[in-house]
């Protein structure tokens, strides 16, 4: 168990530093930078910005530095309790943002992203609370018009997408009835309508793999069995089916979380909130390098976490699969 | 008699007793796919579609075409969607758009489709060390934050529409050559296979012959899945702002301006909104249907 999770963490050191190569490099060879918009700034004032972000090293020099910077050095993960400052709990720097440069990409997550993980946890909350139950309850009742309701729920989930499903709401419910904000991230009540558009899809989703995933294990023979053994049937798909029924499920958390992250970015347009989706895709507009980077590298180390912890899931649900 | 008229022939040589005829797979999924109610709706439904985008632009107007005094109308007889704030026809709008997005769809399904199945036909048929190497970079690639990636792509190298093609495309083709490759590893196992190499054919034979052909089963079935799933990646992209650019528009454009002025005009977001939503509903019921008639295992290897 514990070679398999060290095993796959050294694994996931050169998917990271491919995604930071190739992104570091991308921005760089791209035509415009960072202080080519806006007011042009005279000539001293560019020479002394190039010093300070060291733009005039040599670019393979600026990219060692630049991982050197990235690299954890520390272990304090208490330091977390006290403001998200990674840099503080594992020495990993972001440097500053090119955009704020009064500000390190560090505070700026620092800010942001606890916004974006409340969005996602909500969603992925809602997303669970309504899937899972639709799912288990069309697999029971395969079949008859509760199955079709459901599977046509779960279809019409699909097919209107977040930026569909986020302005109709705020249409009927904001504006026309006046029960919400239309936007903002004040009180909990502006959590409603965001947390409920960016749940829907995933709801839909999980309620189809459930399911499929119920009908095929329903359909087996320690099922049989657990009834022969006289097991209401209320034991028999809460306790003996749903261990198997849920594996689809796991193995789609880990894709689903990483695709709410980023499927925040629309929700956080529309709804006005000031999460880290937005910043990223403003940071991408700007040209912000150190910004885009850190965004990306936090995102893709949050896609490595999930589906790690989705694989050691699976495992304990599905005893027959076993750390290979 | 030197000239066999061809309907002396069959006199000359039927059979006396009938050959009770076999269905082929194609015949049988056929005739599955017919009994699948919504299936069928969201094929004719599609039909529709096509039809309508490619015909609709001789019957109404351009969908440039601008009429300031009228401003923004509710839908009425001469506009039948109503107009947008510059007074264009909400209908011709639609059309064309919708044109966009269905081509976008199309084509970046065939980028992906090329990749996806060469690369699985590949590592399915050579096996051994070279598909465990390619395998394992898909799966590497699966890990990787491919909206981010998209998003970068479209905001540094200019939004054209070729390479939202290809960017699409490229996020698009792992499942594919996963699926192929799966297929082609067990296919390559049976004993039909064998026969054929017992015959002596070659490897270009036995692929083309014995292999593709079963695997185009799941590769329809995906690919009408994967069609869906391009749009809606598009229509992201569009709303915001990174996807198709002004002059043209797609629904995903669409969408996001009737979204920007949903308080004063609703049929802007409604309509557009509707439209995108019935074809993916349509697309998605195709799909689900052949993947019944076809009898194919939805499970990812």
């Amino acid at each position: 168990m514990l070679r398999f999770i060290a095993r796959r963490l050294l694994e996931a050191i050169p998917v990271m530093l491919i995604i930071i190569t190739g992104t570091f490099f991308m921005q760089r060879f791209v035509p415009g930078g960072p202080f080519t918009a806006e007011k042009a700034v005279t000539p001293e004032v560019l020479r002394n910005l190039q010093a300070y972000y060291h733009l005039n090293d040599p670019l393979w020099k600026q990219y060692l530095d630049y991982v050197y910077d990235l690299c954890p050095k520390k272990f304090h993960p208490l330091e977390l309790t006290h403001g998200l400052d990674l840099k503080a709990a594992f020495g990993i720097d972001f440097r500053p943002s090119f955009k704020y440069p009064n500000r390190t990409v560090n505070e700026i997550i620092a800010d942001k992203l606890p916004v974006s993980l409340e969005l996602g946890a909500w969603s992925l909350l809602v997303a669970l609370c309504f899937g899972l139950p639709l799912g288990i309850l069309a697999a029971v009742k395969r079949n008859s018009w509760l199955d079709y309701l459901c599977s046509s729920l779960a279809m019409s989930g699909i097919c209107v997408p977040t930026f569909v499903l986020g302005p109709l709401l705020v249409l009927f419910f904001a504006i026309y009835l006046g029960w919400f904000n239309a936007s903002g991230w004040y009180s909990p009540i502006d959590r409603v309508l965001p947390c409920l558009t960016l749940g829907n899809f995933y709801a839909a989703y999980i309620a189809r793999l459930t399911r499929g995933g119920m009908i095929e294990v329903l359909n087996q023979d320690y099922i049989r069995t657990a009834r022969a053994k006289g097991a209401t049937e209320f034991r028999v798909v809460m306790k003996h089916a749903v261990r198997g029924g849920l594996l689809p499920v796991v193995s789609f958390l880990g894709p689903a979380i990483a695709g709410i992250l980023t499927g925040s970015f629309v929700i956080e347009t529309i709804f006005q909130i000031p999460g880290l989706g937005r910043e990223f895709v403003n940071s991408a507009f700007n040209r912000d390098y150190t910004m885009v980077l850190g965004t990306v590298i936090l995102y893709a180390g949050f896609i490595v976490i999930f589906n790690l912890i989705v694989d050691v899931v699976q495992v304990w649900l599905n005893p027959k699969l076993k750390f290979d | 008699m030197l000239s066999l008229s061809p309907q002396s022939l069959p006199q000359t040589i039927a059979p006396s007793v009938a050959i009770e005829k076999g269905n082929s797979l194609w015949k049988d999924a056929w005739q599955r796919l017919k009994k699948n109610r919504l299936a069928v709706a969201g094929g004719i439904f599609v039909i529709f579609l096509f039809l309508l985008y490619f015909f609709g632009p001789f019957f109404c107007q351009h969908y440039e075409d601008q009429n300031l005094d009228l401003g923004a109308s509710s839908p009425s007889l001469n506009h039948l969607l109503g107009t947008d704030t510059l007074g264009r026809d909400l209908l011709a709008r639609l059309i064309y758009g919708g044109r966009i997005s269905l081509t976008v769809g199309l084509i970046a399904t065939c980028v992906a489709l090329l990749i996806g199945v060469t690369y699985g036909a590949i590592a399915g048929f050579a096996g051994g060390k070279i598909d465990t190497v390619m395998m394992r970079i898909v799966d590497i690639m699966y890990a990787l934050p491919f909206t981010i990636f998209v998003i970068l792509l479209m905001v540094f190298f200019g939004r054209n529409i070729f390479l939202l093609f290809f960017a699409i495309g490229a996020v698009e083709w792992l499942t594919m050559a996963r699926i192929v490759r799966g297929q082609v590893l067990s296919i390559k196992k049976m004993e039909f296979i064998e026969a054929a190499r017992a015959l002596g054919f070659g490897n270009r034979r036995i692929i083309f012959r014995h292999i593709i052909p079963n695997v185009l089963g799941p590769v329809i079935v995906y690919t009408t899945l994967t069609i869906p799933s391009v749009m809606l990646l598009e229509a992201f992209l569009s709303f915001l702002g990174l996807g198709v650019q002004r002059p043209m528009s797609s629904l995903g454009t669409l969408i996001k301006d009737g979204a920007d002025s949903m308080e004063e005009y609703w049929w802007l977001l409604m309509y557009p909104a509707a439209f995108f939503s019935l074809t993916l509903v349509s697309l998605n019921f195709l799909g689900d249907g052949l993947r019944d008639a076809l009898d194919v295992r939805t499970s990812k290897d």
